[in-house]
């Protein structure tokens, strides 16, 4: 060892091995990823994919199944326009569970207002443009309402909607009377409201107002979610709202316009309902607020809040919609429709905590 | 849940102060939405008021809505009530609070819904709502003339749980029409190549149009569609409005509710069978009365397990052999 001669030390003994040492800089492991481990990556990232996915499949299934019939572009607007009015619904519920909230009274809303706009308009003799702008007035007010109650009184909002749902319904009924508004009574007095239930072809496609309505509220929200501080606030409320109080952002006055503006939606989306169902009844829609919730939880937002797209409601109304098309023309008993929307919920709720496990 | 326990308790509160000096009675209907059972209740009302009876009334929250119903019998009992008019939501699942009603010495009798088996109540004052599918289904045969052999046929349906208004309503019509029903007591069971399929609606015009259209897409060939009430129908007629398949169409259906009656003077409906709910409840009310009195129990029509309030065709199209009347005249008699 001694008489070979060494090179000059490079410095302290401790040093000489420093270039053994590993010379890569700190970095995430990235071996061992298996498919289904990038697949939730990738999910968790753009978590409308799922349901866009299942919408291209089912789509390809009916058609397989049911043939030309369901596959022809008159089918297909016609889904588009038979989901139209709970897509709306599902639009404005979509604000509030994107808070970590939940609107049991939207439906309820939108026929009141629905009611309120025939009342006036068609009985009253109001000109139909400002029975139509007293309408969608009282859904920001019927909105504010519950928004109130959540933010000023803290009151959780399933308890608060559970309340107003029934508040609303018991003065949808004392406005109408339990009657309906006939189509033609519509069509003589106020046609103006039938607006969204016209229609023009397109090649083979029927395409109706109140659907072009619909992908335009998703477009506008959307954008209002995404690229306005008012939408970032929103998923921030959402994510976790003591952590937005606490990082300046006016929580309350947030939640506030988000129910307010839910409100219009469902009352834009009354006003869509009469050219979509000819008349005005009370009887219209019971269902829709559960309507509204699935479509929001099969198109992959978080009830848990602050996740999701406000477009994935989209696709979950369509969802829905080529399901309930697809096995009606293929001949399955109603039941079975039932029963396989039931199961599409749970899936979807599986899919969405699996993603959401992604970092382990 | 809390807004139906706090009118539950109102209704004790007035059923107890006025239990001692009168003879007090319950209506209890299945929703308060449905213009059908608002007039019953108008009916049941006046006529209670005119008798000296003491009236309490209570409606489901929805269709099918048995556990207020069940509470609302409960009430009824709590409160002595002599009589109990009910619309039963759901035909089997009242059955046993209401015998403990009868045990209690309660005069039960169902309006418009029969309970199974029938005798469960001590009558029953409904529509024959077979013979009302039958009046339409006949009807519809003779305006179609000879080209009611190439029929093509839509059935609008109330709901997957086929209750027995619907059953009884879509096979009356069908037998009427000439086609074998086989069960009675199940809808969709036929093979006649002239139905196109059936479809539900709710009863509401949503229900009623969504389902046009699915059974549209199906043939868009229909020429006769028979749906469970004027509402459905209303909707239906939008489908096939937006269809361009307005003319030439034929439209029945089963209510006599007064927009019902209006679509039919406006040519959306062609013709629909009326049923009276202002007789079912002021002839329930009689009955109370007379039990009170003499303990006397109503009889049931001859033939049938109910007794029968009737029902009328009402068109502007008459045809030979099936009595109806005009819609002018129907404006008349219509409900809501």
């Amino acid at each position: 060892m001694s008489d070979t001669p060494n090179p000059a030390p490079k410095g302290q003994e401790f040093e000489q091995i420093l270039d053994q040492s590993d010379t890569k800089v700190a970095s995430f492991e990235l071996k061992h990823h298996t498919l289904l481990e990038r697949i939730q990556h990738v999910l968790h990232n753009n978590p409308t994919l799922v349901p866009v996915i299942v919408l291209v499949i089912s789509l390809i299934a009916f058609g397989l199944i049911a043939g030309g019939k369901f596959f022809s572009a008159f089918n297909l607007s016609l889904i588009l326009q038979q989901v139209s009015i709970i897509g709306i619904l599902a639009a404005a519920q979509s604000l509030i569970i994107i808070t970590a909230g939940i609107d049991l009274s939207v439906a309820a809303i939108m026929v009141l207002m629905s009611v309120v706009m025939g009342n006036l308009a068609v009985f009253a003799g109001v000109p139909s443009g400002i029975a139509i702008l007293v309408g969608l007035a009282g859904g920001v007010g019927a909105g504010a309402m519950n928004g109130w109650f959540i933010t000023k009184v803290k009151l959780p909002p399933f308890i608060t909607t559970l309340g107003t749902w029934s508040i609303f319904y018991a003065l949808l009924l004392w406005l109408s009377g339990a009657q309906s508004i006939r189509g033609q009574d519509i069509d003589t007095e106020a046609p103006f409201l039938k607006f969204f239930g016209a229609s023009f072809n397109l090649g083979g496609a029927r395409i109706t107002l109140s659907a072009i309505l619909m992908i335009l509220v998703f477009f506008v929200l959307w954008y209002m979610l995404n690229k306005t501080a008012w939408g970032r606030h929103v998923y921030a409320i959402g994510d976790d709202k003591e952590a937005a109080d606490l990082s300046g952002i006016r929580t309350d006055r947030t939640l506030l316009s988000v129910y307010g503006l839910a409100g219009f939606v469902c009352a834009l989306a009354g006003w869509a309902s009469i050219g979509r169902v000819g008349s005005i009844s009370p009887q219209s829609f019971y269902e829709g607020n559960l309507d509204s919730i699935t479509a929001v939880v099969i198109g992959g937002i978080s009830l848990f809040g602050g996740r999701g797209s406000i477009m994935g409601a989209l696709f979950g109304a369509l969802i829905v919609g080529v399901f309930r098309s697809g096995l009606r023309l293929s001949g399955v008993d109603v039941l079975w429709q039932v029963f396989a929307i039931g199961w599409l919920i749970i899936i979807a709720v599986a899919i969405d905590q699996w993603i959401r496990r992604v970092s382990a | 849940m809390k807004t139906l326990m706090t009118t539950s308790a109102l209704a004790i509160a007035m059923t107890a102060g006025a239990a001692y000096a009168e003879t007090s009675a319950c209506l209890i209907t299945k929703t308060d939405t449905n213009p059908f059972f608002v007039k019953m209740k108008e009916g049941a009302s006046e006529a209670a008021a005119a008798k000296g009876i003491e009236l309490s009334t209570f409606a489901g929250k929805y269709d099918g809505d048995v556990e207020t119903q069940v509470a609302a019998v409960e009430t009824c009992i709590a409160s002595g009530a002599k009589g109990i008019l009910i619309t039963p939501t759901d035909s089997r699942a009242l059955v046993p609070v209401i015998t403990q009603a009868r045990e209690a010495g309660a005069l039960v009798i169902a309006l418009d819904t029969q309970f199974e088996p029938a005798d469960a109540a001590d009558a029953t004052f409904a529509t024959d709502n077979f013979k009302a599918g039958v009046l339409i289904g006949q009807w519809a045969k003779a305006k179609m003339g000879d080209d009611a052999a190439n029929a093509k046929i839509a059935l609008l349906d109330l709901n997957a749980s086929e209750i027995s208004v619907d059953y009884q309503r879509d096979n009356g019509f069908l037998q009427g029409f000439g086609i074998d029903i086989k069960d009675p007591k199940d809808i969709g069971d036929e093979d006649d190549p002239r139905i196109v399929g059936n479809d539900v609606t709710d009863g509401s015009p949503d229900g009623g149009r969504t389902a046009m259209e699915n059974l549209l897409q199906i043939d868009p060939d229909i020429n006769l569609v028979y749906t469970i009430n004027e509402p459905a129908a209303a909707g239906a007629y939008e489908a096939l409005k937006s269809f361009g398949k307005e003319e030439g169409v034929l439209i029945v259906s089963v209510d006599g509710g007064c927009p019902g009656v209006k679509d039919i003077a406006g040519g959306v409906i062609g013709a629909t069978s009326m049923q009276f709910p202002l007789l079912m409840a002021s002839k329930g009310i009689d009955a109370i009365k007379a039990f009170a009195e003499t303990g006397e129990k109503p009889q049931n029509s001859e033939g049938l397990d109910f007794f029968n309030t009737g029902v009328e065709l009402i068109t502007d199209e008459p045809v030979d052999g099936i009595p109806s009347i005009t819609s002018a005249e129907g404006l008349k008699k219509c409900w809501g």
